[in-house]
């Protein structure tokens, strides 16, 4: 704390150098916390409440990796930020990991030099219209007005879509969530595309969401999912390891409420002794402690549980859980094996 | 024979760098110069540092890739797969449109408000107290989100003009649309237009508008040349001709023939599928951003007018009335004129300012520079560092180019003195 | 003669009559309503479009201002409370104005901001009412830059002390030096040597001593808790604080006599003003750190301080060469003639005046670098307009728009408004001074 006080922080800018390229583990251990990106403000992923704590779908994800590498899931450092500068924080060692609902695309990959730790959320763009339009297909949209958040890839996909089926439309680009609402709600636009997540969401808060319809396109693949900068191979499992035990633990129905329980003794499944380290050295491999993913699932519960509280059906988004099931219950999730 | 002799050629000393005068300034700047070279040194060599660790060369090529992004606002072609360049240079257009409209409405604006602020009638003066303060103490990216938002919540969207009783209707004989995605007004249009002139096969220019301004600036020359005339047969014979209709003939009758010619008629906005189809869409965010950019720097403005008008000594006003000049003819002819040398230094900083203000354009989604350049094609290149250098390069040429040119009038407007 | 005018004038009037009242309509209400709204069909005119203005404007906004909202929960409950009528939903704010003026600070330190900004203004007060204030509270004034970044960031209060003592060594070395060499070499030297006491020596011997002795501990509280109008005070006031000393060095530069100087300082000047505030935002959030040896690596807050700070150093260098230019020419030919060098005649005839000329500029340009804080929400800062947008993203808030901007826009204009007529104030005062 006391480096970035005031004059303190040129000092530091003065002496310290080659810090970035020193492991992200050692420096998230030595700073007793994690700096997580999350987005300024989106409903149901990531929203300070009235006392100024973070919560969301996102969120969650951050709390799970800082409780499997410090214990606690508190020892979170939230970075608010947005579409332009999210890219420049984690590259530049500003936070340690980016969970804001980011595409995993190739060039993002590739040519930004980040590693994507895996998926969090299966999403797709879809497009939301007022049903008195009386529209079934984005097909029958020609000459519509679309509201569409800027800086997001969303953007690309809609020009796309526009010009390989031949139709015209006048894009209204938005900043935030928040404006796009009321520009949509007000008539300003036909359609409001962003990710259908995004889409049920805003829905869900409406006066009368039942004037408005979801069309059954999903223009885009967006899986969406935490990512950390390029060649930090031993962070990046830390951080897919994380993801994998929450998603693992929802499938071996380990949960927040049982996960002492299950831990506190071996059981008679294996998979979940090696992944709660009552069996094996799988912690250690990670260079953390044996209990690491019973601290993560703790922290928030296991995916099922963070999905139910922060976006499931039982919340005003009401998200169903579709692609984002267990490969079991006919999703996609489905992580590599604990061993 | 002299007893003055030439003092004892002084031998230089490295002490005196230091301690005389004459050395010592180059001294100083000597080491300014190299401090500042170092520093910049130090940066650069950062940054080349930096850029290599991330794996990133500076490369401008980015610009003359595909874009890959719809822009609604554009005064020149452009889709989705022009080059990032010329999406640049699209948002440089609609920054010059909103900053030209801007300082000319806000100039209008803030003259009225700054004379109506001295008005004798007591609650106008308060009104317009009001709107300066409230304008002047809240910041102008609250006012640009609130009048997009005050657009989009008041006016009625298209869906209401549809229907056999529709809540709304084109206002102006059926000409206007007024929608919260804009207002549609009718466009010109050149059922014998002689086609576009293409300037660097990059962008055209309607040669029908080359041809109209030409000849009006043809007719007005000619105008002017009569009118002289008549000034040259006054002065002879004192006796003016009367040539006012000659003068209105010579400037109107060509251009009418020309738009004749041309095949000049009017394009009206009629509401088809989705939106309105024709005429010429100005857009919400466009009007949103001019109208706040204007009403927020035209509170400066009145200010600074009424303090110019405040300048001008009271004998002025009484001298002009002593002539038996009306009140309104007093400040149009004895004040503003003068006021406007006290006017002019702070309106040019005020231009400058609402240019620079019309950057926050993203807030509303109007494509600007910043919404282009420095917005969509660096987040989808990732390229922060050229994209974000070649957007200040511009706002600073555009800057100092404002200046000079505000300079060079407030040169010729001085007062003369003797 | 005067017998015939007797016989003549039939009444003389002896006494004085009474004086009357002037005639209702020239006096009280009516007689101010017709001289000032309703001289002229002109006036009444613009008098009866004014009321019909105001009266439009206010029949449509106060049935919505006064709602009975106040104690909702959420934006679904002011709907129920509502039924259909149209209102304000005001249990935002009930709910969030703490968080609106502190951000995320920890609601058991918010004695500490607070604390901050009653100090703030008792060390602005003798620079501000030099009437009303005894001139002692100057060495207040002077300690409260130190005393800020202790209170707001917590730590030991070492660290502050020891750049203070930075000043001090430095004077110490000025003092030292103006004994063997003139006061623009000493000065000069004393800045090298403060300078480099900054950079190598205060951090450690401020944790060495704090380590030793921890004297006034506080609680240290992240600058990313720094949020909401704190933030943007906060942004604003060390902007300004620090921008004054590089503004007077800029104007300095720009009316000095050296060309290299002169140049180097107009060049910084112009560019700074000539580019948008966002665009420097920009270089704060994306490149700084690109220009910065590799692996550095400083909190956005810092690094977009030190960019608003250059940003109104350029606008204050303005302000103070128009002070500067304003002092009359005697000034300075006064001060050569008492055979004072140059840094003298700055320190003790020049600077006084100019500052105190500069006074109500300085003034405006904090109201616009204060106001202008609330772009820093374009690059994810939490500043009122970032921390609306978040309260936003709350499901239970979600939609809510107008309330929480006619708060934040409320208490800008409180702030602002207070300042300008400040600076009015002074203008005033100055004015009559000259006169």
């Amino acid at each position: 704390m006391k480096k970035s006080v005031f004059l303190g922080a040129l000092t530091v800018a003065g002496l310290a150098a080659g810090v970035a390229g020193a492991a992200t583990v050692d420096d998230v251990k030595a700073a007793g916390k994690l700096n997580c990106g999350v987005t300024t403000g989106l409903v149901g992923f990531a929203a300070p409440d009235a006392n100024g704590e973070w919560e969301g779908f996102d969120v969650g994800v951050c709390r799970a990796v800082a409780a499997a590498v410090l214990g606690d899931p508190t020892a979170v450092e939230f970075v608010p930020t947005t579409g332009k500068t999210r890219f420049t924080a984690l590259a530049s060692g500003e936070i340690d990991l980016l969970a804001r609902n980011t595409t995993w695309t190739f060039s993002r990959d590739v040519d930004l030099k980040f590693t994507f730790v895996g998926v969090n959320y299966y999403d797709g763009q879809g497009f939301m219209v007022p049903k008195e339009l009386g529209v079934s297909s984005a097909k029958e949209l020609d000459g519509a007005t679309v509201c569409i958040q800027t800086g997001t890839t969303t953007e690309l996909n809609l020009a796309d879509f526009f010009r390989v089926n031949n139709i015209s439309y006048e894009p209204v680009p938005i900043e935030t969530n928040a404006e796009a609402q009321q520009q949509f709600l007000a008539g300003a636009c036909d359609v409001y595309t962003t990710d259908a997540s995004g889409l049920a969401a805003t829905r869900a808060t409406f006066e009368n969401p039942g004037d408005y319809a979801v069309l059954p396109e999903i223009i885009s693949k967006e899986p969406l999912g935490p990512l950390v900068r390029h060649g930090d191979d031993e962070w990046g499992d830390i951080a897919r390891w994380t993801l994998n035990a929450l998603i693992a633990a929802e499938e071996y129905g380990v949960t927040s409420a049982n996960v002492e329980e299950l831990a506190a003794a071996p059981t008679d499944n294996p998979e979940i002794n090696r992944l709660l380290g009552t069996e094996g050295e799988l912690g250690a491999m990670l260079g953390l402690e044996a209990d690491w993913a019973v601290k993560a699932i703790k922290a928030g519960g296991n995916y099922g549980e963070l999905f139910e509280k922060n976006i499931g059906e039982n919340t005003p988004i009401g998200l169903a859980r579709g692609l984002n099931a267990l490969y079991t219950d006919g999703g996609l999730l489905y992580v590599p094996p604990f061993r | 024979m002299t007893t003055l002799t030439d003092p004892p050629a002084e031998s230089f000393k490295l002490s005196m760098l230091v301690y005389d005068t004459r050395y010592r300034s180059y001294t100083f700047q000597i080491i300014a110069l190299i401090a500042v070279l170092t520093l910049l040194g130090w940066l650069t060599n950062n940054t080349v540092q930096n850029l290599h660790d991330l794996g990133k060369e500076v490369d401008f090529g980015f610009l003359n890739t595909p874009a890959g992004y719809d822009i609604n606002q554009r005064l020149i072609e452009y889709d989705n797969q022009d080059t990032h360049l010329r999406a640049a240079f699209v948002g440089l257009l609609n920054t010059l449109l909103v900053a030209v409209l801007g300082c000319v409405t806000a100039t209008i604006i803030g003259v009225i408000v700054g004379v109506l602020r001295l008005s004798s009638n007591w609650l106008v003066a308060r009104l317009m107290t009001v709107y300066v303060e409230m304008f002047r103490n809240v910041p102008v990216l609250m006012w640009i989100v609130l009048a997009m938002a005050i657009l989009i919540e008041s006016l009625p969207s298209p869906r209401d003009f549809r229907g056999d009783t529709p809540e709304a209707t084109m206002k102006l004989f059926d000409t206007v649309a007024f929608t919260n995605r804009g207002v549609y007004v009718p466009e010109p249009l050149f059922s014998r237009g002689i086609g576009d002139l293409s300037v660097f096969g990059a962008f055209g220019i309607s040669l029908d508008l080359v041809a109209i301004i030409v000849v009006l600036i043809g007719s007005f020359w000619v105008a002017k040349r009569i009118g002289r005339k008549a000034d040259a047969t006054q002065e002879a014979t004192g006796v003016r001709p009367r040539t006012w209709h000659v003068q209105t003939a010579v400037i109107v009758l060509p251009v009418v023939l020309l738009l004749i010619l041309l095949g000049f008629h009017l394009g009206y906005p009629a509401l088809k599928g989705f939106n309105f189809q024709g005429g010429t869409h100005m857009r919400n965010s466009l009007i949103a951003l001019w109208l706040a950019l204007s009403l927020y720097t035209a509170a400066f403005i009145a200010e600074n007018v009424r303090a110019g008008i405040l300048a001008i000594s009271k004998g002025q006003t009484e001298a002009a009335a002593a002539l038996g000049l009306r009140s309104n003819r007093i400040m149009n002819l004895v004040i503003l004129p003068q006021a406007l040398r006290v006017i002019i230094p702070p309106l040019i900083s005020q231009y400058l300012n609402l240019t620079k203000n019309s950057s926050l354009a993203i807030a509303v989604g109007y494509m600007d520079i910043t919404g282009t350049l420095m917005g969509i094609t660096l987040n989808q290149t990732g390229r922060e560092l050229e994209t974000v250098l070649l957007g200040m390069l511009v706002y600073l040429v555009i800057s100092l180019i404002i200046s000079g040119v505000m300079n060079v009038y407030n040169e010729r407007k001085k007062l003369v003195e003797r | 003669m005067s017998d015939t005018h007797a016989e003549t004038v039939l009444f003389v009037r002896e006494t004085m009559l009474e004086q009357q009242e002037p005639p209702s309509s020239i006096v009280g209400p009516v007689g101010w309503a017709r001289s000032n709204l309703f001289n002229g069909w002109k006036n009444s005119l613009l008098t009866v479009l004014s009321l019909a203005f105001v009266f439009y404007l206010l029949s449509g906004l106060l049935p919505w201002f006064f709602s009975p909202t106040w104690y909702s929960t959420s934006l679904t409950e002011c709907r129920e409370i509502l039924a259909g009528h149209e209102g304000a939903c005001w249990g935002v704010i009930r709910e969030r104005w703490l968080q609106l003026l502190f951000g995320f600070y920890p609601s058991e330190l918010y004695w500490r901001p607070i604390l901050t900004l009653i100090l703030l203004l008792l060390a602005l007060g003798p620079v501000l009412y030099t009437d009303y204030f005894p001139p002692k509270l100057l060495y207040f004034s002077a300690a409260f830059p130190f005393l800020m970044p202790w209170l707001l960031w917590g730590g030991s209060i070492w660290m502050p002390l020891m750049v203070a003592a930075g000043f001090g060594i430095g004077y110490a070395v000025f003092a030292a030096m103006m004994k063997v060499a003139n006061a623009g070499i000493s000065l000069f030297v004393a800045a090298v040597v403060a300078v480099l006491w900054w950079i190598f020596l205060a951090a450690p011997v401020a944790n060495g001593i704090a380590s030793l002795v921890p004297l006034l501990p506080l609680e240290p509280v992240p600058s990313r808790n720094f949020g909401g109008f704190m933030l943007s005070v906060t942004i604003g006031v060390t902007a300004i604080g620090c921008s004054l000393p590089i503004g007077i060095v800029l104007a300095l530069g720009r009316r000095s006599d050296l060309p290299l100087v002169k140049v180097l300082c107009v060049c910084f000047i112009e560019f700074i003003r000539g580019v948008p505030l966002i665009t420097l935002l920009f270089v704060a959030s994306v490149l700084l750190n690109i220009f910065l040896p590799p692996g550095t690596n400083f909190d956005i807050i810092l690094r977009v301080m030190i960019m608003v700070t250059l940003f109104a150093s350029a606008y204050m260098a303005e302000v103070i060469r128009g002070g500067l230019a304003a002092l009359p020419s005697g000034q300075y030919e006064a001060a050569d003639a008492l055979g004072l060098d140059y840094w003298k005649a700055q320190r003790l005839i020049i600077m006084p005046q100019a500052l105190k000329i500069s006074i109500p500029g300085i003034v405006s340009t904090f109201i616009g670098v204060f106001k202008d804080t609330t772009l820093v929400s374009i690059i994810g800062l939490i500043d009122p307009l970032g921390l609306a947008n978040a309260i936003r993203a709350d499901t239970a808030w979600n939609g809510v728009y107008w309330e929480l901007f006619i708060f934040i826009g409320a208490v800008f204009f409180i702030f602002c408004f207070s300042m300008s007529r400040y600076s009015m104030y002074l203008e005033r005062k100055l004015q009559t001074g000259h006169h």
